[in-house]
């Protein structure tokens, strides 16, 4: 026997269309960017031209600019710089006390794993002022080293929940197996324990690299000239001047996000099988 | 005795514990601090301060405060720090800037013993009591002022808590508003992500994960990208006006202000939250076998019945977790609001970086964050009781 509604084809139907207009509310906004980074005119809007598919109304000049551009290479240089340091310093902190909290020895389980995730959860505005009035004190805004800092205690939540996960899938007699064939607790660590979690590890580390390159808050608050990032860079170009390279740019940001999107679902792919 | 797991587990963790201590609870505390300890009057004019302790408040102070003040005054514009202090004082009663300012200039030049007869000729108001009662209300190190700020109180001249007055009374709208805003954002969020969630979890695996994607690739993008997209989409002269023109729905003329205000913040702040409502729904969604529904029918429910009592009420965590989760997110909200919102679509967290970066009133930002932080807190626990956070998965 099938079994049906009566109403259910236009029930459906009604399902499937409001869902498509949420999936092109949910769609457009990315999409439109692309082809207005290639407006030849200083515009944020569609030109006659270009709806037109007059070639003369396309140009490259925005990404010249944000290619060869000495500010954008600066704040590509710096995203970099900062986004790579924080996200080593987070992952292995992070990865270390994933192994802690996934061990049942631990005591205050449950409060450590609150603590240590909530740089997460806390609004990026006050964990910035207080980052802001911290290094203030200590006379370090403006400095690499702060934003490294505080870009690692955001990013590393990250990493502590996905490791944590690609722990509770780990069997713990591998390590005992290992340790009865004569492995020491490093060797058995990267032999045995980091091969099988690696996905979570990278997974995290990914996380917490988006995660510094779309932080823009702590920049604005400490930052100086000197360590303006990619996020600062499109946040000026906002609220000041209005130009396309800021679409450019965020082409750019669009494809680096479809990038680890990719990649963290093909890394979760593999730890599920 | 000693116990190898234990310890190997504690050992592991310290690292990062430490870490987050120093790095971001240090700085939750040093804002804390901020919001209830503000040195900068008595650092400028300890004798001042001191001596005014013993004073009753009432009428005139001696002639022994007079000549302290006086010659802390001249000796702050020695060290150029008497624009902070002007700045300070200022802001606990309009007007007192230029006095101290320009009390400071003049003292260049003018005055001497008796400095009680002196003071008051460089400036009037040094000849009333209220300037030496803004001095003794400031000059306490530890003050419950800026709490009193973040919700429209104050002091009055005699050191009574009272309403502000009416220009400055903004705080307290200002938080009922955020609540306002946020509840709206969640329940768009909810009424779009609901059905979208649930068409996903019954698609069959290729076409779900496909559908997934779109959901996950604004997810991913950069937060400033997909708020320049909506500055690109709803501006006067932009795609979406330029369709309803085309489209003939609206004048040329008059074309639609949809940035830049409250609906900016609005649309903006829906979309960029709505992916943290639909993630944590489908994933519940996703455990409801599908033939709990088709039992349900072959009993003879109606579809909106079987949905009703079957569907709905085991898919209710999801809808915990997402409004609960959409909501903490949107309470704190920042940098969709500064660029999107305009005057009218700015939040609580806009005037708090505006106090940090602007009017430099570090005391009342300080403040405004410990109170956001507390509601944040508290619906943070709620979600730990109800959810747990230890279950929390991304992507």
């Amino acid at each position: 026997m099938t079994i049906s509604w009566s109403s259910l084809s236009s029930g459906k139907l009604a399902l499937w269309l409001f869902c498509g207009l949420v999936f092109l509310f949910l769609v457009t906004p990315i999409l439109v960017i692309i082809p207005l980074s290639f407006n030849a005119e200083p515009y944020f809007t569609f030109t006659r031209g270009m709806l037109e598919l007059d070639s003369q109304a396309y140009s490259l000049r925005w990404y010249e600019q944000v290619i060869f551009g000495e500010q954008w290479q600066r704040a590509a240089l710096n995203s970099l710089i900062i986004g790579v340091a924080a996200t080593a310093l987070a992952t292995t902190l992070g990865t270390l006390a994933a192994l802690g909290l996934s061990s049942p020895a631990l005591p205050w389980r449950r409060p450590l794993t609150a603590l240590l995730i909530s740089p997460l959860i806390v609004p990026i505005v006050i964990s910035a002022a207080g980052m802001f009035f911290f290094y203030s004190g200590l006379n370090l805004t403006q400095t690499y080293s702060a934003l490294i800092l505080s870009h690692a205690a955001l990013g590393a939540p990250f990493v502590v929940i996905t490791v944590t996960a690609s722990m509770a899938g780990f069997n713990r007699e591998l390590l005992l197996a290992a340790a009865s064939l004569g492995a020491g607790p490093v060797r058995s660590f990267f032999k045995v324990q980091l091969p099988i979690i690696s996905p979570g590890v990278i997974a995290g580390a990914l996380f917490a690299f988006a995660a510094s390159l779309d932080e823009v808050v702590v920049v604005l608050f400490m930052g100086g000239i000197e360590q303006r990032t990619i996020p600062r860079e499109m946040w000026s170009g906002i609220r000041e001047e209005i130009s396309p390279a800021i679409l450019a740019a965020a082409t750019f940001l669009i494809l680096v996000a479809i990038l680890l999107l990719i990649a963290v679902e093909l890394l979760q792919k593999r730890s599920t099988e | 005795m000693f116990n190898k797991p234990r310890t190997t587990a504690i050992l592991l963790a310290l690292p990062l514990t430490a870490f987050i201590l120093v790095t971001f609870v240090a700085p939750l505390g040093s804002m804390f601090m901020r919001s209830l300890y503000d040195p900068l009057v008595a650092d400028i004019m300890p004798g001042t301060v001191a001596a005014l302790a013993q004073w009753d408040g009432t009428g005139l102070p001696s002639e022994q405060v007079y000549a302290l003040a006086a010659r802390e005054l001249e000796r702050a514009r020695e060290e150029r720090t008497i624009g902070k202090l002007a700045t300070r004082l200022n802001r606990d009663t309009s007007g007192l800037r230029s006095v101290i300012t320009r009390t400071g200039r003049a003292l260049k030049r003018k005055g001497g013993a008796p400095w009680s007869e002196s003071l008051p000729t460089l400036h009037a108001a040094w000849g009333e009591p209220a300037i030496w009662q803004a001095l003794a209300r400031t000059g306490a190190r530890v003050t419950p002022v800026y709490y009193l700020n973040a919700v429209d109180l104050t002091f009055d001249g005699s050191g009574a808590i009272v309403r502000q007055p009416e220009e400055r009374r903004i705080y307290a709208t200002l938080f009922i508003k955020t609540l306002r805003v946020s509840l709206t954002i969640t329940l768009l969020c909810l009424i779009i992500g609901y059905p979208v969630a649930y068409l996903i979890a019954q698609a069959p695996p290729r076409q779900g994960r496909l559908l997934l994607v779109l959901v996950l690739v604004p997810f991913w993008t950069s937060l400033l990208v997909r708020t320049t997209s909506w500055i690109v989409l709803l501006q006067q002269q932009g795609v979406v006006n330029d369709l309803l023109v085309w489209l003939g729905l609206a004048p040329d003329d008059q074309r639609l202000t949809m940035i830049h205000n409250m609906t900016g913040t609005l649309v903006a702040m829906t979309y960029v939250l709505a992916p943290f409502m639909i993630l944590p729904l489908y994933s519940v969604m996703r455990g409801i076998p599908a033939v709990q529904m088709q039992a349900a029918a072959s009993l003879g429910a109606s579809w909106p019945r079987a949905f009703y009592r079957v569907y709905l009420p085991q898919s209710l965590p999801g809808v915990g977790a997402g409004c609960l989760l959409v909501f903490i997110l949107a309470i704190g909200y920042y940098i969709t609001p500064a660029l999107v919102g305009g005057q009218s679509g700015q939040l609580i967290s806009n005037f708090i970086a505006y106090h940090i970066q602007t009017s430099l009133n570090w005391g009342l930002a300080a403040a405004l964050g410990c109170v956001l932080f507390v509601a944040v807190l508290l619906l943070f626990l709620l979600y730990d009781r109800v959810l747990g956070i230890d279950r929390m998965r991304l992507g």
